[in-house]
Parts: structure tokens; C-alpha cells; sequence
């Protein structure tokens, strides 16, 4: 089947959607979001909690197939859409195909039995293997993850962990079956700052050893840096940005993603400056924002933008830069050289106001 | 932890010391009736009721009877003789258990066997028609009482009364030793009749337990590792939320040793909480006494096992 689909990207999204009927209404968790991902890729999914980030990679593996959830769209795996599969056949690709890992390990692990059992049992969940064979193969994951001393770690149990060790024993247990595609929901957030790193580093690590693509979910930044290829900013259920790591970080052309930006500390800033929040909360999903979801926290928004929802528009330069903006290509690039220069977004602003006079 | 059990096992005696003044005090110092009246008879005269009165040491004072009552215990595990028919105790204590045990342990197994496969169901199920019906059977059999329930089982289904004679009724106890086959029939609604209020109450609490369970963090991943949904909720789902079931069954198992008296009563087992229920008709003070220390025995032992026990079923519990 691989030699087949070998050109076709390793997972297409296209128009996901996934909305949950609630007493309150109906929340549009997800609300039409496509993207591709290569194979050996790694894409970073960056939004505010609540912007769908999660629930999108959730539904991909099936886990977010609840009564009340209405998914629509495709997810194409590999040539199979993960969306239409069958229960026994989204449990033959879980943890074999795809696997994941999320955000707290000391929960996400089972608390009553030992961390090598629950190794063995997610290698003998898609081999048929004898329960030595899969003890060994458990010793050996243990150790490419970096588990010192990785035979009496196996006896140990969760809670005798510690969170970065929690959280290489979850990242040994997704890969037990060398899975094409790694999820890694917020990975690090529940860890140190200096373990975060080393996690991230294993990630990088484990990805090119072992030729998987990933997806790492995450409100942060700088967490997707120095580890995604590309990168989506998703915002109220929507991609508002897409585009190459290194393009998103040098010419981000949506104003959510600046105030991402500038919310977090550069090296690079001159001294003095200081961080930028983006005023507001994020948007209720029950009653989105009429127009652009972004329009009540935006510092550039104009009449129109509260009318008119804005699609995710390619770039017309074949970068594969696609952003979801009312405001003009030239006049996004503008404000951003602005905001560079070390301008605040009320003073940026007068670009924006002064290209609509003249448009 | 051998420091913890030793140390449990201390408390243990206190517990047990404590248990015996405040029954002694209740039964000897306020007593419901004169139990050497009791004795003598309708024809008792002051002077044999005296006589009794000094035979069974009741005309010394409290305080030298308590003492000469724990220092049987203490020295000879004897728990004294009846006032009815000065019978040992203790031996006649022995002598009962077994139906008890027999009582107990049947139900046990019925309402594990009835009460753990509706609460998963219904917790999987939970808001289907199935769930709403076995959930509203199980208020229903928490709310009965059981001499009710045992009197209607009774009336409904023995053999000598019942309008569909399908058990054997009351009063047909047989040891297991001397015909199991009997044993078992005699014994069978007995168990359906003390096990339903059980079962009942481990199906709710395990339905809640579990719902629970199913919405925290290690069972997403149990998912995410491709296990089948059976796997899930049985391994990874039950294991979590059987633990507290377990620490329940323990006590439930304690007190029932103790003597399940008004079972044992509706269907006259000769059981030790027949035995007690007797004795307090009697005013029989010796064997009321052996009994309420023998359940209360059964009860901190249970007690004990089960904190013990914890520390086996959840790894995160340690006792020092």
C-alpha cells in the first residue's frame, strides 16, 4: 500500500469538522480545517486552549467519537480515511500507525499497574508476540528513550517516576510499534523548563532515527521553534496562519500570530522592550464572533472585518503561506515590519487605517 | 508495614477490651430482665431465686464480675456458660458459625456475581434504557428490608408454603458435611434474600466508581494504544474503580460473620445471630455477650485485612 501513496502526503486533512451538541448549544470545537502532512514531517499545531487544536488530532485517532459529536470532512491516513473507519479497524492503527502522547504522564499513565506491564501490553496489542519477546523489546524501548538503568525501571511503577521520566516512559510506550505518525499533545507543558527541553530534544531525536512524521500541539511558540517543519495557528476552532516554521517566525502575516509573537520574550528584541499580551479571552465556541473570530481582540480590525469570515487565502508566492486575514497582503507585511521595528500594535495601527483611506 | 500491622493488631485488643465493658455494661449493669427470675420459673420461689442469684454470681458486685468475666476470657478464652441451659459459649458459638459462614459466603458469591456485572453494564450503557432499568430495580432492593423481602420470598417461592414452590423454606437448614446437597437447597433463597440489598449496592456504587474512571486520563491512552474496548474496560477501566468495592466487601463480609440475625431469624438458621437474637429474648447474658464479641471480633478483623489488603490493590499506598 506505502508504494502506492508514496507521493500522496502521509495524513490530509480536509474541511474536519467536529461540533458537540451540549445543553448550552452547539460547540464548533473544530470548524473546517485542512492541512497535509509529509511523511519523516513535523507539523506544529499552535492556538489558546479552546481554539480546537486538541480535539482535531483527538478525532483523527477516534477518541473524540462521542453521541453528541457530529465530525464531518475526511482524514485521509495513509489511504484510509479515519474518519469513516470501523471501531476494530481505528483500533488497528491506534498505537501501531499513530500513537500519541499527552499533556500530564503521571495521569495519562494507569496508576495501579507497572510501567513495563503497560509496555508489554501496548506491544501486544498489535503483535503477536510471546510475553518475554515483548518484555525485551519493552527494556529496549526504555532505553532508546533514555531511561537510565531501564531493567529495574520496568518493575517500577508510575507514581515512582519521575515527570520527565513519566513522560520519555509515555513517548517509549507510543513508539512501541514504530508508528509512521507520532501526536504529541502538549508534550511538555506539565514538566520543568529544563526537562521540557530534553523531551523536545527526544522528540527531534527519536523522529529522525526513526523516520516518523509528528504532530506537536501546542499553545506555545517557542515550543514548535526548533522542532516543526510547519507550523498552523489555529483560532477559534479555524486555521487562521499556516506556512514553513521558518516563514511563520520571520513574516507572519496574521495579527493573532504577531500578538503569539509578541507575547513571547526574543533574544533578539532590544533591551527594554517589553512583552505584548493580546487583550481578551478566547471566544466562546457556541457563539462565534460574526466575521473574523479574531475581529473583538484584533488592534487592526476595521468595519468590515466584523461582517465578512475571512478564508485561508494562499500567499501569491508559492511558499505554501496561507493566511485567513481581511487586511491586504501588502498592508499585513507592512504592520509586521512595523511591529518588528519595535513599534506597539496601537501605533501600527496607523498603517492599517491609512491604506484603508487610500484603498 | 509489619510495623503498621503489628501495631494494628495492638489496637486491635484495645478495640476488643473496649467493646467488652460497654457490652458488659449495657447487659449486666442494665439489665431487661432478672435473668435468675428467668431460671426459676414459674414456680420460683424467693429463696430459689436467690439461690440461683448466688449460683450464678450475680448477687456480687459489678465490678467483681466483670473481673471474674475477662479473666475467663483473657486466661481461658471462655466466654462462660448460659443462663437457660448451661451451655458452654463458646463451644455453642462454634457450633453455629458454620451455617453463618455458609450463609454468608453463598451471598457474597450471589451478590458479587449479580451486583459487579450490572454496575459495569450500566456504567458503559449509562443513560440507555438498560442502565435507567437496572438502576431503578436496584433502588428498589436497597429500600427493602430484608425480614420483608425474606417473609415475601417465603410466602412466593418455598415449597411448604409458597405459591410457586420452587425453594425449600424455612427451617430446613442442613450442615454442608452432613449433605451438601441439601445444604444448598436449603440455602438458596436465604442467599437470594440477604444478597439483593448487597447487590444492589455494589452495582450503584460500582456504576458511579466507574463512570468516573472512564473519563480520566489513563483510559484515553489505553484507548490510544489501540486496546480493544473490552480491554479497556475491564483492565484498565474495572481494575481502577473495583478498589474501594473491595474495602466495602471486606466490612460487609465482617459484620455478616457476626451473625446476619434477622436472615437467620426469617428463615430460622441455626446461625449465631439466630443464636443472639435467642439469647436476647432470654435475657440470656453469657451468650449475648459471646456474641457481641464475636462480631465485634469479625468486624475489626475485616477491618484490619482490608487496610492491609489496600496497600496490595493500590501501589500508591504505603503504610509505615
Amino acid at each position: 500500500m506505502s508504494s502506492a501513496t508514496t507521493s500522496a502526503p502521509l495524513l490530509q486533512v480536509q474541511d474536519l469538522r467536529v461540533h458537540f451538541a451540549t445543553e448550552d448549544g452547539v460547540v464548533k470545537a473544530v470548524d473546517g480545517i485542512s492541512y497535509d502532512l509529509e511523511r519523516g514531517q513535523v507539523l506544529g499545531i499552535v492556538g489558546e486552549s479552546g481554539s480546537g487544536k486538541s480535539v482535531s488530532s483527538l478525532t483523527i485517532m477516534g477518541l473524540s467519537r462521542a453521541q453528541n459529536a457530529r465530525i464531518s470532512g475526511s482524514a485521509i491516513f495513509d489511504g484510509r480515511d479515519m474518519l469513516t473507519l470501523d471501531a476494530e479497524q481505528l483500533r488497528s492503527v491506534r498505537g501501531n500507525e499513530i500513537a500519541m502522547i499527552f499533556q500530564d504522564p503521571l495521569s495519562s499513565l494507569h496508576p495501579f499497574y507497572r510501567v513495563g506491564a503497560q509496555l508489554v501490553e501496548a506491544i501486544q496489542a498489535h503483535r503477536d508476540v510471546p510475553k518475554g519477546e515483548a518484555t525485551d523489546r519493552a527494556l529496549e524501548l526504555l532505553a532508546l528513550v533514555g531511561i537510565p538503568d531501564p531493567k529495574s525501571r520496568l518493575a517500577a511503577y508510575p507514581h515512582e517516576f519521575s515527570g520527565g521520566m513519566r513522560q520519555r516512559a509515555m513517548i517509549a510506550m507510543a513508539l512501541a510499534n514504530e508508528p509512521q505518525l507520532l501526536i504529541a499533545d502538549e508534550p511538555t507543558t506539565a514538566l520543568d523548563v529544563t526537562v521540557q527541553a530534553q523531551i523536545l530534544e527526544l522528540i527531534g531525536r527519536l523522529k529522525d532515527q526513526l523516520g516518523m512524521a509528528v504532530i506537536i500541539i501546542t499553545h506555545d511558540l517557542g515550543i514548535v521553534a526548533e522542532t516543526a517543519d510547519n507550523i498552523a495557528v489555529m483560532y477559534g476552532g479555524r486555521i487562521v496562519e499556516r506556512g514553513s516554521t521558518q516563514r511563520i517566525f520571520a513574516a507572519p502575516e496574521h495579527p493573532y500570530t504577531w500578538g503569539l509573537l509578541g507575547s513571547i520574550p526574543r533574544l533578539d528584541s532590544p533591551p527594554g522592550t517589553d512583552l505584548v499580551p493580546i487583550a481578551g479571552r478566547p471566544p466562546s465556541l457556541i457563539n462565534l464572533p460574526d466575521g473574523c473570530a479574531f475581529h473583538p481582540r484584533c488592534p487592526y480590525v476595521l468595519p468590515r472585518h466584523r461582517k465578512v469570515t475571512p478564508e485561508l487565502v494562499a500567499v501569491a508566492d508559492g511558499s505554501g503561506h496561507a493566511v485567513a486575514c481581511l487586511l491586504a497582503h501588502e498592508t499585513r507585511v507592512r504592520v509586521w515590519r512595523e511591529l518588528r521595528s519595535g513599534a506597539l500594535p496601537e501605533d501600527a495601527r496607523e498603517v492599517v487605517v491609512t491604506e484603508a483611506q487610500d484603498g | 508495614m509489619v510495623r503498621y500491622i503489628i501495631r494494628r493488631l495492638l489496637w486491635m485488643v484495645v478495640l476488643l477490651a473496649i467493646v467488652s465493658t460497654v457490652a458488659f455494661m449495657i447487659f449486666y449493669a442494665l439489665p431487661s430482665a432478672d435473668p435468675a427470675v428467668l431460671r426459676a420459673g414459674r414456680q420460683g420461689t424467693p429463696e430459689l431465686i436467690a439461690q440461683i442469684r448466688h449460683n450464678l454470681g450475680l448477687d456480687q458486685p459489678l465490678y467483681v464480675q466483670y473481673f471474674t468475666y475477662m479473666k475467663a476470657i483473657v486466661l481461658h478464652f471462655d466466654f462462660g456458660y448460659s443462663y437457660q441451659n448451661s451451655a458452654n459459649v463458646r463451644e455453642q458459638i462454634m457450633s453455629r458459625l458454620p451455617a453463618t459462614i455458609s450463609l454468608t459466603g453463598g451471598a457474597v458469591v450471589v451478590w458479587l456475581a449479580i451486583g459487579l456485572p450490572i454496575g459495569i453494564i450500566s456504567a458503559i450503557k449509562r443513560r440507555t434504557p438498560l442502565d435507567r432499568m437496572t438502576m431503578g430495580g436496584a433502588l428498589l432492593a436497597i429500600s427493602a428490608p430484608v425480614y420483608w423481602l425474606g417473609l415475601v420470598a417465603l410466602y412466593l417461592f418455598s415449597r411448604d408454603i409458597g405459591v410457586i414452590p420452587l425453594f425449600a423454606g424455612a427451617n430446613s437448614y442442613q450442615p454442608l458435611t452432613q449433605n451438601p446437597a441439601a445444604w444448598f437447597d436449603s440455602l438458596l433463597l436465604p442467599w437470594l434474600v440477604l444478597a439483593a440489598s448487597f447487590a444492589a449496592f455494589y452495582a450503584r456504587l460500582l456504576r458511579s466508581n466507574l463512570i468516573e474512571v472512564m473519563s480520566e486520563d489513563y483510559i484515553r491512552t489505553a484507548r490510544a494504544k489501540g486496546l480493544s474496548e473490552r480491554r479497556v474496560v475491564l483492565r484498565h477501566g474495572v481494575r481502577a474503580a473495583i478498589t474501594p468495592i473491595v474495602t466495602v466487601l471486606g466490612l460487609d463480609i465482617g459484620i455478616l460473620l457476626g451473625g446476619a440475625i434477622l436472615t437467620e431469624s426469617v428463615f430460622n438458621i441455626p446461625g449465631v445471630g439466630r443464636f443472639a437474637f435467642d439469647a436476647i429474648g432470654r435475657a440470656d447474658l453469657p451468650v449475648i455477650q459471646g456474641t457481641v464479641l464475636f462480631g465485634a471480633f469479625f468486624i475489626i478483623v475485616a477491618n484490619i485485612v482490608v487496610d492491609i489488603g489496600y496497600a496490595f490493590l493500590d501501589p500508591r499506598v504505603r503504610y509505615s
